[in-house]
């Protein structure tokens, strides 16, 4: 019968004292990585719900509009108010806002520029029609009314 | 000459430092929203050329479903007073197949059409003619609550896309989940839209109850 040696058992502990510094590097990575929009919104933002959601293609073309009543009340009042980028405006200077966000876009896709209005759902019709006449007047006439998904 | 110290493990216990960051990171993962960018896709009409105004098209009245949403919130929908939205998608689906005197092009389109979306064609004499002349038009007050608007809006959009998505054998999520992002499902968005334009009107809103 044929002897087999005694085999010398290696050490087969893993050294797992560099674990934590990898799992620290991936924490970091997505620290560094993710994008957290730097907007401070100024106007109250309760979004409605619907059931008919489309998502876009190309997140690239939007560019965010917020309308609601400010927060800070004592300083801006009461009524609804436009908000784009990080300060409100008022409702015939979003025609030129629109002519920024568009220029930012690389030329080919200037044409299929897509607002999306974030309006509060106690926003009442008017603001809102001023707003998309404004749009119209600026040619940026895709829109999207952001909302979020109704549980049925 | 000092004794050589029999030293003691001094190594500080690391195995827990990874529990550690897989919470750090959990916590970050679950705070951090991403901007969502769903919402309903509208397109608004072009500005209006004071020299150049647009033809005066005068659509039968029959063509046209009519809601308004007044300053209070109420409804008024083909005439009728209504303090509710329930079933409005079914009407409009109605509406929109009605197929009340098709043209040649109709008839065709009608024989094309899966024996579901068949079944709606009411071939009632007094609603819409045929799915490319009809038009459903909202108006609202400047004092409607935006949320409500939106609400109707969003049956108008969704009647539509029952009656696309019947047409190519999905469900309506299904549908509207296409993007178009290949040629498959550029045709499927075709085959179902084919013939039948969304034709939602949004009317300038009166000067009642707003600001």
């Amino acid at each position: 019968m044929a002897k087999f040696g005694k085999k010398t058992k290696a050490e087969v502990n893993i050294p797992t004292s560099a674990l934590p510094d990898i799992i620290f590097m991936l924490l970091f990575f997505f620290m560094v990585t993710t994008v957290l929009r730097e907007q401070e919104i100024l106007v109250e933002q309760k979004i409605p719900a619907a059931t008919q959601l489309q998502k876009l293609q190309k997140k690239t073309l939007i560019s965010y509009i917020f309308i609601g009543k400010p927060k800070n009340t004592a300083l801006h009042g009461t009524e609804p108010r436009v908000q784009a980028n990080d300060a409100l405006m008022n409702t015939p200077d979003i025609v030129q806002w629109v002519n920024q966000e568009r220029d930012m876009l690389p030329e080919s896709d200037r044409g299929g520029i897509t607002i999306s209005m974030k309006v509060d759902r106690d926003v009442k019709m008017g603001p809102i029609s001023d707003v998309q006449n404004e749009l119209r007047e600026a040619d940026a006439r895709r829109v999207l009314y952001a909302s979020i998904g109704k549980v049925k | 000459m000092a004794r050589k110290k029999n030293r003691m493990s001094t190594e500080v216990n690391a195995g827990s430092m990874a529990d550690i960051a897989f919470l750090l990171l959990i916590f970050f993962l679950v705070t951090t929203t991403i901007a969502s960018d769903k919402g309903i896709l509208n397109v608004l009409p072009p500005k209006l050329d004071p020299l150049n105004p647009p033809p005066e098209i005068d659509l039968n009245e029959r063509n046209i479903f009519v809601i308004r949403i007044n300053s209070n919130d109420q409804y008024l929908i083909e005439g009728d007073y209504r303090d509710n939205t329930d079933g409005l998608d079914e009407e409009l689906k109605a509406f929109i197949m009605n197929f009340g005197s098709p043209d040649e092009a109709s008839v065709a389109l009608y024989n094309s059409l899966p024996a579901s979306v068949k079944a709606l064609a009411g071939r009632n004499p007094e609603s819409s003619d045929d799915p490319g002349d009809a038009v459903i038009s909202i108006k609202t007050d400047r004092g409607t609550s935006y949320e409500k608007y939106l609400e109707v809006f969003d049956l108008a959009k969704k009647a539509y896309f029952d009656i696309y998505a019947a047409r190519v054998n999905l469900s309506t999520d299904e549908y509207r989940a296409l993007t178009g992002k290949n040629d498959a499902e550029e045709s499927l968005i075709d085959r179902g839209k084919e013939g039948i334009p969304m034709a939602i009107s949004i009317a300038e809103p009166d000067k009642i109850g707003g600001n």
